[in-house]
Parts: C-alpha cells; structure tokens; sequence
C-alpha cells in the first residue's frame, strides 16, 4: 500500500498545485498551461483509482483538443491584465458565493466522516477491462441518456456552427474543384484562319 | 565474476530492481530508435537526391573510407551539439526551453504500448490505441509554447497553422483508428495484430482501405511533413514555429519530427499490414517455416514489422519528393470535408461487413 | 459521364499516382552528379576566371596603361595609376584589381587593345585575409608568367571566332 499513497500524494499535490497556479499567475498564456498541468496530474490520479479509460480519455479531450484550442484564442487575443484586474472588488462577493457553494457541496459528497462515508469499492479482479465494461454499461443500462447526450452535444454544435455562419457578400474566394476540372475546350478556341500578307 | 553480479543484484531492494529493469527496457527501445531517426535523416536526403537525380550526402564516412557517407548523420549530430542555443531577447526563457522537451517527450513516450512481436512490448495495456492517441496529441503543446514563446511573428504564425493542422486531422485520424478497433474488436495493439492472422490477404488493410489511405495520409499532416508542409513553409514564414531555434534545442524539435515519422509508420504497420506478421502465412504450406534459418526468415518475427515501418517511411519521402505544397485552406478543406465524412461512411460500412461476418476477415469472431 | 469520370479520378488518386511513379522511375535512373574535386566539368575557352597580366615573349608587359579597362570595368574594380619609364614608354606604376568588387563580366579582357588584361581558368583561389583578394600587379604578373601557357592556347583556341 505503501507506495501507491505516495504516489497518490505525490499526484494530488500536483494537481493543487497546478490548480493554484492557474489562479494566480498573471500571464494568461501560462495559466492556461498550469491548467494542462492540472489535467495531467488528475489523470494520474484516475489511474491510481484504476479508470485508465477515463484518465486516457481526459487527456485526449481535454488536453489534447480542448485546451489546445484555449491556448489559440488566448494567444491571439491581446488581453489587458490591468482591464481584467478592475473590477475585482465587484466581483469577489459573487466569487465567494460560488466558492462557499462548491465547498459544500464536496462536504456533502465525500462524506463528514472524515472521508470515510461509504466502504471503498471492492477491488475488481485484474482481467477485467475498464474501457469494456464502461462501453457495455453505456450502449446497455444507460443507452438512452448516453443517447439523448449525444443528441445534445449534436444541437449544440450545428447551433454553434449556425450561429456563426454568415453569407458575406463580395468575398473572393476559389473553389478547387472547379479549377481542377477546367478542360482545354473551356479556355482556348482553336480557330483555321489564311495568313495575310504583311502591308 | 558472473556469481559476483547475481549476488550485487540480488542485493539491490525488489522495488528499485523493477525501476531499473523498467528503465533498461526503455534504453533499449530508445537507443536504437535514436540511431533509425539519425539514419532516417541521412535515407531522405539520399532517398530524395536519388529522386531528383543527384546522389546525396557521399562524403562523410569512417575511418578514411566514403562508405557511401554513412558517416554524415554523426557529423551532423556533432556539428549541431557543439552550436550554441540562442535564447532571443524578449522570448519567455522557461517555456522556450520546455517546448523542444515538449515535443519529443511524446514521440518516445508512444513507443511504451507499440508492439515489436509476439511478446516484445514494454507495457501491454488494455487501452494501448488510445493510450498512443491521447499521447500523439500532446504533441502539438511543443510546436505551439515553441510558437508563442519564440516572440517571434514567423514562430507563431507557424505554431498556429500547425497546431490548427495537427487538431483537425487529429479526428480523421481518430475516426480511421475507431474503423480498426471495431474490426480488430480490441484497444490492445497486439490484440489488433493477432486479428489480422492468416497472411496477407488477412489483414485490415483490404476491408478498411479507404480507413487506411486516410489515416497514412493524416498522418503525414499530423506529422506536418511535406506535401502539408506549410507549418514549415520556407517561402512564406520561414521554418515555423522552430525559426529562433537553434543548436541542439533545433536539432530536438527535428528528432521529434522524426521519431514521429516513425512512430506513425510503424502504428500504419500494425493497425493496416499486420504488425510482425508474416505476409507469406497461408500461402506457403505449413512445412516451410519449419525449414531452420530460413523458416524463422519466412514466418512471423521483428522483421517484418521493421520491414513494413520501412516502406511506410519510404513513402513519406516519395511524397516529399514528388507532391508540391498544399495551401492552407485546402489542406483544411481536405481534412474537414473529405475525410472527415469518408472516415464516417466507412465505419458504417465496416459495421455492416461486421455483422455479416465477411470472410476471411470477420468470420472468426 | 465527364463529370463523374472526373469524380472517379479524383477519388482514386490517379493524378497522384502518376506523379509518384515518375519520381519512382528517376529514383533508379542513373545520376548525373559530378564528383567535383576528382571530376571536373570541361571549361570554355572563353571561361572568365581569376584575371592575370601578360607579358611579351620576351619578357615585356604587354600592358601601355590605356586605362580602357579601368574605364569599363563596371564594377570600379580596377585602379591604375601611369607613368613614363626611363626608356620613355608608358607604363602603368599600379594595376590592383580588387576581386571582392569585380564580377567577372569580362569588359576588361575585351577592351584590352594590347591583350594584356586576361581572365584565366582559375576558380579555385581563395584568400585567408581581406587584402589577399585585392590583386595586385606583381600578383597579377605572376599569375600570367605561371599560366601563360594556358592563356595562349586557349586565346589561340578561341581566335577563329573573334
């Protein structure tokens, strides 16, 4: 036991740590990089807890696509630290409120107890394959809300994409297709003309 | 002397004996990785010279003798350690010197689940495809922290075009990936292969080609290798995201680029060609793998699957040779509108020809 | 029919095909790269190489300090400065070429009543210093005793077509 809890520590301290970070430090760019930090160092933790799918899959989403994506707006845009900083004092209640509910909220789930609401989970036996069982569960006991979310996710982004999309008029663009499939016939006539005589 | 050696090992705590027979194993994947990247540098430049009718590199060799300039990828690697790493003024320091780390952290870090046969795989877990999925596309944090923390225009015009390039493939690849695992029933890279029994018109190839060409060709835009080279684009933005590098911090970013080169030719191999499986198998009778050296040549082994890699490989630089550049937009448009919407279709077909239980690919199971 | 013909070439990837199977073809061709230091490529009689000053056979500069080449170089390369000799001829007191300038053109050799001003078949000079590439007249006269040979033979080559 003893070194999986060091290990455990060790990947929980990360991940405070990163998600601390991400909290403090000025630059945006680098917070958006503690946050990866935070995602990989959660993923290590999933793993201790034997859900390699899901950790996997936290990274690929997450870190491989989502915040990569975070990284280029933040990027290109030009933030102004001092803009941001303003109304800090305007915000902090709200902020506090939303911190305050979140704590509870954990209270209320891990337990009192000093963490010891519910007996840990009996250890599954070593074939057994996360990523199976969690597919099984998905397309069998829980299709239809895995549907129905699904379906969600799909209207969000055609609305995204419809939102977005706007007919502009005068823009020039090429269309590849149609320059590939010119023909010779299209652009030149070949015409028989007699020479002349030059006067 | 031996007895002395299994007594000092034995010696050594049981915990710190898996540690260093874990990092041996890792020396001994990396190391000889690291010379194929080396010796792939120096097969482009003749592979390409050959293609445009030159020699390429013919005068680096060793010990006084040419050896066709076998010697050129260690001049090169000495040249470039002994340059010095210019940090440009105003580029954030920290970040510039994690971005090349970055990047080839999880070219190797793939390799742990890429199984070289039967039994010869570092780490042989359940979620391996996803495991080389989730770790290729960290990839892309290198090219873009090398872009942004450059402070150079050049730099992060490049970072942007490749990392938007790597993401955008990043789901066609996907998709071609889940045709795979729903033919080869497994996330397990030896699972997949081990499907794919039976000789050569056995493997997955035939019933995913479509799934096939769109993965190999993503995976020269995840790889930003030329013709989707704009990532690098000489004439426009001068060489990308690693324009302010230089000295062995470049020569990092181009050991990544290559050790992804590889790593995607030898993922093609298992998922497509069937990995270290003898292409011969069915159509020679069972005898002949028993006859002794050449019966090991003939059946199932390494050497197939490094041959496989190889010609993959060489495929990359045939393209560099023969196609021009793309341009941007249409490399977007290929990726989005093209093979996006194939990739999906085709899982629909291979769903189909799994429930009908096409022979001789999905009759077994 | 065009259309989907067109359609049916463009998915198959026959264009790129073809194009891969005419770089597959060179790749075997047989190449055509010099091996330079030991092989070299036959050089034109009219090769414009590094410059020399010739003499007469019997040892008299050829040069009269004309200052045609100085007026034509078009890179201002050249500097000469005259004189009259004890004998009473006119000759030149400095004739420096300054190769980090000159771009071999030519002009030089052409207007050259007397064919003094030549350029040789030399391309493999180098300096280790700056003045190294300044030629001067001792040096451009040492040039042309040490290949005289050369230059005549390939004027004499080259004066059926002048």
């Amino acid at each position: 036991m003893g070194i999986e809890k060091i290990i455990f520590y060790v990947f929980a301290a990360l991940s405070v740590y990163g998600a601390l970070m991400v909290i403090t430090v000025r630059n945006p760019v680098k917070a958006a990089l503690y946050l990866v930090f935070t995602f990989f160092a959660s993923a290590g933790v999933w793993i201790l807890l034997e859900a390699e799918f899901l950790a996997i899959v936290l990274v690929l989403v997450y870190v491989g696509a989502v915040m990569v994506l975070f990284l280029f707006v933040v990027m290109m845009l030009d933030i102004n630290l001092a803009q941001l900083r303003a109304g800090f004092v305007r915000y902090l209640p709200v902020g506090v409120a939303v911190a305050v509910a979140f704590a509870v909220m954990l209270i209320m789930l891990v337990g009192g107890d000093w963490f010891g609401g519910f007996a840990p989970p009996p250890p599954s036996p070593a074939e057994v394959s996360n990523t199976r069982e969690l597919g099984r569960l998905l397309y069998t006991v829980y299709v239809y809300p895995f549907e129905i979310a699904a379906v969600i996710l799909l209207v969000a982004i055609v609305a995204a994409i419809a939102l977005t999309l706007r007919r502009r008029s005068g823009v020039k663009y090429q269309t590849p297709g149609q320059q590939i499939a010119v023909r010779r016939q299209d652009r030149i006539r070949m015409i028989d003309m007699p020479s002349e005589e030059r006067k | 002397m031996m007895d002395w050696f299994v007594e000092l090992w034995q010696a050594v705590p049981l915990g710190v004996q898996t540690v260093v027979i874990i990092l041996l194993q890792i020396i001994a994947i990396v190391l000889p990785l690291m010379l194929c990247v080396a010796y792939l540098t120096y097969a482009e430049r003749k592979v390409i010279g050959a293609m445009q009718i030159r020699m390429g590199p013919n005068r680096v060799g060793f010990f006084g003798h040419r050896l066709w300039g076998l010697g050129q990828p260690i001049a090169d690697a000495v040249k470039l350690m002994f340059k010095e790493i210019v940090i440009p003024a105003g580029a954030n320091r920290g970040l510039f010197l994690l971005a090349p780390v970055l990047s080839i952290g999880p070219a190797l870090a793939a390799w742990a689940v890429v199984p070289f046969d039967a039994h010869l795989v570092l780490a042989d877990i359940d979620a391996g495809l996803l495991y080389v999925l989730a770790v290729t596309s960290i990839g892309v944090y290198g090219v873009i922290i090398a872009g942004w923390a450059s402070n150079s225009k050049y730099a992060l015009l490049g970072a942007m075009r490749s990392g938007a390039q790597i993401v955008s493939y990043e789901i066609a690849m996907g998709f071609a990936l889940v045709g795979v695992l729903m033919a080869g029933g497994s996330l397990n890279l030896g699972s997949i292969v081990r499907a794919q029994e039976g000789g050569v018109l056995h493997w997955f190839w035939i019933p995913l080609l479509p799934l096939f060409v769109i993965y190999f060709v993503s995976a020269v835009a995840e790889t930003n290798r030329a013709p989707f080279d704009v990532a690098e684009g000489e004439s426009e933005i001068v060489a990308g995201f690693h324009v302010e590098y230089s000295g062995m911090a470049f020569a990092v970013f181009f050991l990544a680029e290559y050790a992804n080169m590889i790593l995607v030719s030898g993922l093609t191999a298992i998922m497509f060609l069937g990995g270290w499986l003898s292409p011969l198998q069915g159509l020679l009778p069972e005898s002949a793998f028993g006859v002794p050296v050449i019966g090991a040549l003939l059946g199932d082994g390494i050497h197939w699957f490094i041959i496989k890699t190889a010609f993959f490989l060489f495929l990359f630089l045939w393209f560099r040779a023969t196609f021009p550049r793309y341009r941007y937009d249409q490399i977007m448009r290929l990726g989005w509108k093209i093979f996006i919407p194939i990739t999906i279709v085709w899982l629909l077909v291979v769903g189909v020809m799994i429930l009908a239980g096409l022979p001789p690919w999905f009759d077994g199971a | 029919m065009t259309a989907f013909a067109r359609f049916l070439k463009s998915l198959f990837l026959l264009e790129l095909f073809k194009g891969l199977s005419v770089t597959g073809r060179y790749f075997f061709a047989r190449k055509f790269t010099l091996q330079y230091p030991e092989e070299k490529t036959p050089l034109s009689p009219r090769f414009r190489g590094l410059h020399a000053l010739r003499r007469y056979p019997n040892g008299e500069e050829r040069c009269i300090a004309c200052k045609l080449c100085e007026a034509i170089c078009p890179a201002l390369a050249i500097t000469i400065e005259a004189e009259e000799r004890e004998d009473g001829t006119r000759r030149t007191t400095r004739y420096d070429i300054d190769l980090t300038k000159c771009i071999f053109c030519g002009f030089c050799e052409e207007s050259c009543p007397v064919d003094s001003i030549v350029e040789t078949h030399i391309f493999e000079y180098h300096g280790e210093e700056r003045g190294d590439l300044y030629m001067t007249k001792d040096r451009l006269l040492a040039v042309g005793d040490k290949y005289e040979a050369q230059i005549a033979a390939a004027r004499k080559q080259d004066a059926p077509y002048r």
